[in-house]
């Protein structure tokens, strides 16, 4: 997974979100259409072309309070419209570390 | 021990307000993320995939159990119970929530534990032999040295703006198990012919995208001249080092662009400017250091004690004490390496009440000492050797008894997609696998020494590139793809691995792996020759034949 942190240009091959981590505790969020954050995929906002993303990514910059470091993530989005990651890597952001942690062993 | 002196202290606790101060203000708005990066970062907070990650420098290796205490009351009461122990003698907290760091570092600043020189482009941590002090045949104890120049560069102007970051490691003996040819300069502590001490120092070794092995720049500088000759270096580095482009800037690609010879002249004329002035150490600099320094009072005791001949009839107990007991500079003592390395879990992880308890058993056991080495292993400097029939039990029952230390399941991986922004594929699974594979004691001590090293991405924390085996996760289209080198090692003989052929996908890695080992038993001429020397003698294409014979 390359790292999309330093992403240059935005263009997106389907349907994509804001993703990033929360100031004050580092949790992953997502930006949400209400304007906020969230922890919770299903209530991220989907973006579908470049211009949304660009316009989402921005307003997400600016709330430079609440969350940091925000990027456009890929997403699948069901026939339910049920949402998932669209790569392993926001998979593991997700869902947390793919191996048991060494305290719950 | 050490003991840090007044000036540390304060400074540490300053350092402390100042950041309580600058969390606040980037939690109100006043301090935008551009402007508290390079704040929190001087402390050691970086961001990872899920949470922040605190990075604490346990210099030179050595804790006292008071320190280890507090690390593991970081571990429970900022973070998830647990810790992991780096390759650079820090120790890194995963799930550290930015609101608390403050309060976790004032802990660990009243055990004297802080976050400086773990980030950003300044000098780091200064690492040395985690035996350092007690291995038989040292020139003297190396720690000395790392601390003269954690001083020294501690916020010093000339180390603070560098190009890139910068890493030192010492060794004081024949054996290197500091890696000082891999780092940006390393140092070994010898003796001239009129029995003075100095170093021989190595410059432009580094892994990462460029790996590089260190090359003697200096074969003696005189002890008293080490940090002049150091700065001499810094100023060229600082001088010609490309500050424009992050891949070229670490001082290997320079010393590697103007070759070594051209390098150390212009150092060598740097040198001659300043090498008479200021930087010259005075002796008593030097023994103020070394009397910091305290030792234990260690007992007269035989070599042979009747606990441990006892203890030799339990096949479980000799295993261990075989790979994890090393001879000690005075007799009747021991030095024992813990392996952070159990079978099926991250390697380097340690929990808080693993962490808690081995800081009884140090005290009960090693004159409340510990050491953290660059394998991800912990190490009790000081035990006596009719208590290692105990310590062996009272480890065992904390799971920290693995008999695999130099084993082909004492892994170095760095944390990789499970935890890094920056990784391109898992590493820990893949050691998680390895040392399932290999778990069955016989079978990984008839292999013998070997390590196998694991990065998540081309930055190469989990020094793949001098693994004798190492794996690199790399993505193709959107998939993990592991490339795997063999031949390469950190020791005294560093050299870099030589690729055996296409990347393997995630789950194929350990299937090649057992083929890389099941050609080297079948190739290597005798049980003693180990893997790597089987390598060298036969390089790669028998192994790479093997392997991709059948795929
Ligand atoms: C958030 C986690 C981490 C980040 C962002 C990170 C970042 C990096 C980067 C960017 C490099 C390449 C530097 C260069 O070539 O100029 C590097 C190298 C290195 N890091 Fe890390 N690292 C992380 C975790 C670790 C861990 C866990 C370890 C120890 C297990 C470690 C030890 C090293 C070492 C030994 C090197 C290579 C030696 C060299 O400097 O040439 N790092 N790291
Ligand atoms: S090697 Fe890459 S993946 Fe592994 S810790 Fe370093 S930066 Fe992260």
């Amino acid at each position: 997974m390359t790292s999309p942190l330093e992403q240059k240009k935005i263009k997106i091959a389907g349907p994509s979100v804001v993703t990033a981590n929360r100031t004050w505790d580092g949790i992953v969020v997502y930006r949400t259409a209400a304007k906020s954050w969230s922890a919770d995929l299903s209530e991220a906002a989907i973006v579908r072309n470049s211009d949304e993303a660009k316009a989402l990514l921005a307003e997400s910059v600016a709330d430079d309070v609440g969350a940091i470091g925000p990027y456009i993530a890929p997403v699948q989005v069901g026939a339910d419209g049920k949402i998932e990651p669209g790569n392993l890597r926001e998979q593991i952001r997700r869902t947390g570390v793919t191996i048991g942690q060494s305290a719950q062993a | 021990m050490y003991a840090y002196d007044e000036i540390d202290r304060t400074l540490v606790n300053e350092r402390v307000s100042e950041f309580r101060d600058q969390v606040k203000r980037r939690l109100s708005g006043e301090l935008t993320e551009d402007e508290f990066k390079i704040l929190r970062l001087q402390n050691g907070v970086y961001l990872q995939l899920h949470a922040y990650m605190f990075r604490v420098a346990i210099p030179y290796g050595t804790l006292a159990t008071d320190q280890l205490r507090a690390l593991a009351h970081v571990a429970r009461k900022y973070d998830r119970g647990y810790g992991h122990f780096t390759t650079r003698q820090n120790i890194q907290f995963n799930w550290i929530k930015l609101a608390e760091l403050p309060d976790a570092l004032e802990d660990l600043a009243k055990v004297g534990i802080h976050a400086m020189q773990t980030s950003g482009n300044n000098m780091r941590n200064v690492t040395s032999d985690q035996w350092a002090g007690v291995a038989p045949g040292e020139i003297e104890d190396p720690r000395i040295w790392s601390e003269l120049i954690r001083q020294h560069t501690t916020l010093h102007p000339e180390f603070s703006f560098l190009p890139r970051k910068f890493k030192i490691a010492i060794t004081a003996s024949d054996h290197d198990r500091a890696a000082i040819k891999i780092h940006d300069i390393g140092l070994k502590l010898i003796k001239n012919e009129k029995g003075e001490t100095g170093f021989e120092v190595l410059v432009g070794g580094g892994l990462g995208r460029t790996p590089f092995i260190g090359k003697t720049i200096k074969h003696f500088v005189h002890g008293r001249d080490i940090l002049s000759y150091i700065e001499a270096i810094l100023r060229v580095y600082n001088q010609y080092g490309r500050r424009d482009n992050i891949y070229k800037a670490r001082i290997k690609i320079l010393v590697h662009e103007l070759g070594i010879e051209k390098f150390s002249r212009e150092v060598e004329e740097e040198w001659q400017h300043i090498r008479n002035a200021s930087l010259q150490i005075d002796d008593e600099v030097i023994e103020d250091i070394r009397s910091r320094f305290t030792y234990p009072a260690y007992e007269k005791l035989p070599h042979m004690p009747d606990e441990l001949r006892q203890a030799a009839a339990d096949a479980d107990f000799e295993a261990w004490r075989k790979n994890s007991v090393a001879p000690h500079k005075v007799q009747g003592y021991s030095i024992v390496t813990i392996s952070l390395k159990p079978i099926g879990k991250p390697p380097g992880d340690a929990t808080a009440e693993q962490m808690d308890a081995l800081a009884d058993l140090a005290d009960k056991y090693s004159f409340g000492e510990i050491r953290v080495g660059h394998e991800q292993n912990l190490a009790l400097p000081h035990v006596a050797k009719r208590d290692l029939p105990a310590l062996w039990k009272a480890l065992d029952k904390l799971g920290l008894a693995t008999p695999n230390v130099n084993l082909i399941t004492d892994i170095i991986a760095c944390p990789g997609l499970d935890y890094c922004s920056l990784a391109n594929a898992r590493s820990i699974p893949i050691a998680q696998e390895l040392t399932r594979r290999f778990a069955n004691h016989e079978l990984a001590n008839l292999i013998g020494r070997l390590h196998i090293n694991i990065s998540g991405c081309i930055n190469a924390c989990g020094h793949h590139h001098v693994g004798h085996i190492g794996i690199l996760g790399v993505e193709k289209n959107g998939e993990e793809v592991y490339q795997i080198t063999i031949g390469g090692r950190a020791d005294e003989g560093a050299a870099l691995g030589n690729l055996i052929g296409p990347g393997v996908k995630f789950d194929e890695v350990a299937d090649v792996i057992e083929d890389v080992v099941e050609a080297y038993l079948a190739l290597r001429e005798r049980p003693e020759e180990l893997f790597i020397d089987t390598v060298k003698r036969l390089g790669v294409e028998p192994f790479k034949e093997r392997v991709y014979a059948t795929r």
